[in-house]
């Protein structure tokens, strides 16, 4: 299985999610500008955390008008699976393939902390891995992290399972708890936790492996969305 | 040419951590008077077209496509004649 990375200017846990994939999940796997035109002959994208055009703007907004993009959203329409991580979740509401948008944090702190998530959906191509109502402890690093969407898109995230990943003790003030979620169509799935930053004990977790494997197992198993 | 003067401000629905964060410091400061702090953005872009309505037409554009997030925030313009 194939995996890109994309790297805009300004990202900075693109090796994270490089070396999550090649040491720990041991797939290609290969970095890639945001400046590419096709993702053709890849099986999964991943966009990274960091900071992509400075965030200027807003976080997420003008990688929204990356070369690369076009390309992304056919990859996306497609049924393949797309994972934004931070940053990367970012990109994905402000170029719209994810519902709602991410605002400074409710007590306006860059927080950096291992959070306990709660698994609210394991029946997607991201969480086959990890038990329904598992808790797992995935580090956060963001002062933009707060999800907000209006009580419609909320109520149509709940009815189509789309919310993946809530917070136990919910630190940046997101609407119901939501740390990730994915379209509808069960492919396209944006975090603020870094599940990259959790593969190895020596990290402090390793509770993000398994959604890499999840990723690798629905694949292999040639089921793009369950 | 046009000089669009833009502002982009949070929908006033949406809870603003920076106007809270900013109020809460003006009420540290004694300024009780103080009841709503709401933090926006302002842009001026001068435009290069030959009428008004040409200015306005893609002021709305530049805003719906990159000033502003629809989802949280609103915009208004106000375009004037400048230069020759």
């Amino acid at each position: 299985m194939k995996f890109a990375v994309i790297s805009f200017p300004g990202s900075n846990c693109d090796y994270d999610m490089y070396y999550a994939i090649k040491d720990i999940l041991k797939e290609p796997v290969e970095m890639v500008s945001c400046d590419t035109e096709s993702l053709d002959g890849f099986d999964a994208v991943l966009i990274p955390g960091g900071f992509s055009y400075g965030d200027y703007l807003r976080s997420g907004a003008i990688a929204k008008f990356a070369k690369v993009m076009p390309a992304l959203i056919k990859f996306a329409n497609l049924g393949k699976p797309v994972l934004g991580v931070c940053n990367g979740f970012q990109i994905l509401t402000e170029v719209g393939l994810l519902p709602g948008s991410l605002q400074n944090n409710r007590d306006m702190q860059f927080i950096s902390e291992y959070e306990p998530l709660i698994v609210q959906n394991n029946k997607t191509i991201f969480t086959n891995e990890y038990e329904k109502a598992e808790s797992i402890m995935i580090p956060i690093a963001h002062g933009e992290g707060n999800y907000y969407c209006n009580e419609t898109e909320l109520e149509s995230l709940k009815q189509n399972h789309q919310i993946i990943f809530t917070y136990e003790n919910n630190p940046n003030g997101s609407v119901s708890n939501i740390a990730g979620i994915t379209n509808k169509n069960g492919n396209v799935m944006g975090m603020m936790p870094h599940p990259e930053r959790a593969v190895e004990k020596i990290l402090g977790s390793e509770d993000g492996v398994r959604l890499f494997t999840s990723i690798l197992k629905s694949f292999k198993g040639g089921i793009l969305v369950e | 040419m046009y000089l669009a003067k833009i502002f982009v401000t949070h929908k006033k629905s949406i809870l603003d951590p920076q106007g809270e964060a900013i109020k809460n410091a003006l009420h540290r400061l004694d300024y009780e008077a103080v009841e709503n702090v709401s933090q926006g953005k302002y842009f001026e872009t001068t435009l290069n077209c030959d009428s008004e309505d040409k200015a306005k037409q893609i002021t709305d554009s530049i805003c719906d496509s990159l000033l502003a997030n629809p989802n949280m925030e609103t915009y208004r313009f106000e375009i004037e004649k400048v230069g020759d």
